[in-house]
């Protein structure tokens, strides 16, 4: 009983959220959403190695999953510019900012990070398995590289959103978004790359790099909403 | 009783004044037509109002709003000059994510929709409408959520005569129910009685 106001709180507090991530994730999956345009990236840049480097099927195996993270850090960013910059095109970005009284607005991007995730960063997740078979990667390097890309992915979109926050209002900021939010994703690459290497490779751990992975993500999930608040609410204009 | 209040407040674009010494007092039921000519700094000082831009000088305030709306940026409808709706969604959808994360949620989408005369429209994409369409959607977006302050910039651009009027009803409808209006136009808009301020005038 003692719960109950409790939970209409959170209800009352989760609709507008809700309604967010539902809508984002509409429209990613709608026409001109751009979710498939990272798979796609995706698929060439694996694609494309094999013949660039040549048939030795060893050689593709050892490099198969740092191959597949820095594919898929790449085609993360290629979709970020458009976080903020289609809602402020259409003067939704005014009316999420002005929502601050109600809802912190570090939620609202976290939200609207999620969203981006799941509409275009999760179907790369799903595309790695097939695509680990292109570089003749075992499967438990293929397993342990999803894992790594499912858990490290959302930290590369949370860094992307502050990028995103700060370019917002840049007619072409999509460049400038990779070169400022690329540093910054390096150590979630670094752990990533040797989480995967860990499952395969006998002396090396898994598991070490992989909590440390996961605990970037933690990080990056309250620092990059935060960073990207403060930059969208001092950016408007 | 809900007021709305303006002191001495000054707003600038680029590090430039744009506008000083701005104040008004609206006690409910009021409205404020803002007019001037262009560059005056009528949306400026809309967004001041609003929150959306930091008042270089000066400050606005919400008086006696209660518990649901005790700050200005609580209690306010922004009506931009851009319609903040989605191309790809359609207009159900778009008006019922604004319902869903405004809160505070007042007519029905149909019910809005019908009162801006868009019945039977709701399940096509935003994309599809014409601009007086779009805006008269924008419009409805104020009816699903409820605000007792509106702030509309240029509200009525791009609607015919008839929906002029139906807006000049539904303003007038919101402030009988003691809601409050500041809006920036060229274009007269059927509000006997309002306050009028004029920009972009010397002294």
């Amino acid at each position: 009983m003692a719960g109950r106001p409790e939970r209409g709180a959170w209800a009352q507090a989760s609709q507008p959220m809700l309604a967010l991530l539902l809508r984002d994730i509409r429209l990613s999956i709608r026409a001109g959403g751009g979710a498939l345009t990272g798979v796609i990236f995706f698929l060439a840049v694996i694609a494309t190695i094999p013949f660039g480097v040549g048939p030795d099927l060893n050689l593709l195996a050892r490099i198969g999953p740092a191959i597949l993270w820095i594919a898929a850090l790449l085609a993360c960013l290629l979709g970020l510019d458009r976080l903020f910059q289609a809602d402020r095109e259409d003067g939704s970005l005014d009316l999420l900012v002005r929502g601050h009284d109600r809802h912190m607005l570090a939620l609202t991007v976290l939200v609207k990070c999620l969203a981006h995730w799941a509409g275009s960063v999760l179907p790369l997740v799903v595309a790695a398995p097939l695509l680990g078979l292109f570089m003749n990667m075992e499967a438990a390097g293929i397993g342990a590289t999803a894992l790594t890309l499912l858990v490290g992915t959302p930290a590369i979109t949370f860094i992307g959103a502050a990028g995103a926050a700060v370019a917002v209002a840049l007619p072409r900021g999509g460049l400038l978004i990779s070169v400022l939010v690329l540093p910054l994703t390096i150590p979630v690459l670094i752990f990533g790359v040797s989480a995967s290497y860990g499952a395969v490779a006998d002396p090396a751990p898994f598991l070490q790099p992989f909590l440390i992975l996961a605990a970037l993500t933690l990080f990056l999930a309250v620092l990059g909403p935060l960073a990207a608040a403060l930059a969208l609410r001092h950016g408007t204009d | 009783m809900m007021r709305l209040i303006a002191e001495n407040l000054g707003g600038e674009r680029g590090g430039e004044t744009v506008f000083a010494g701005i104040g008004f007092a609206l006690e409910k039921g009021e409205a404020l037509v803002v007019t001037g000519p262009n560059g005056a700094g009528k949306s400026t000082l809309l967004r001041v109002i609003a929150g959306l831009l930091r008042a270089a000088e000066g400050r606005v305030q919400v008086e006696g709003g209660g518990e649901a709306f005790p700050t200005v940026a609580a209690a306010v409808h922004y009506l931009g000059h851009l319609n903040a709706m989605k191309t790809a969604l359609s207009v159900a959808e778009n008006l019922r994510f604004w319902r869903d994360f405004c809160g505070e949620p007042a007519l029905g989408v149909d019910e809005a929709l019908e009162t801006v005369g868009l019945g039977g429209i709701g399940h096509l994409p935003f994309g599809y409408l014409s601009t007086g369409q779009r805006r008269r959607a924008s419009i409805a977006k104020l009816l699903v959520s409820h605000r007792p302050i509106w702030l509309l910039d240029e509200p009525t651009a791009g609607l015919d005569k008839a929906s002029e009027e139906r807006f000049a009803g539904l303003m007038r409808g919101h402030l009988e129910e003691g809601g409050i209006i500041v809006a920036a136009t060229h274009l007269p808009l059927g509000l006997e009685g309002a306050k009028a301020l004029r920009m972009g005038e010397v002294g």
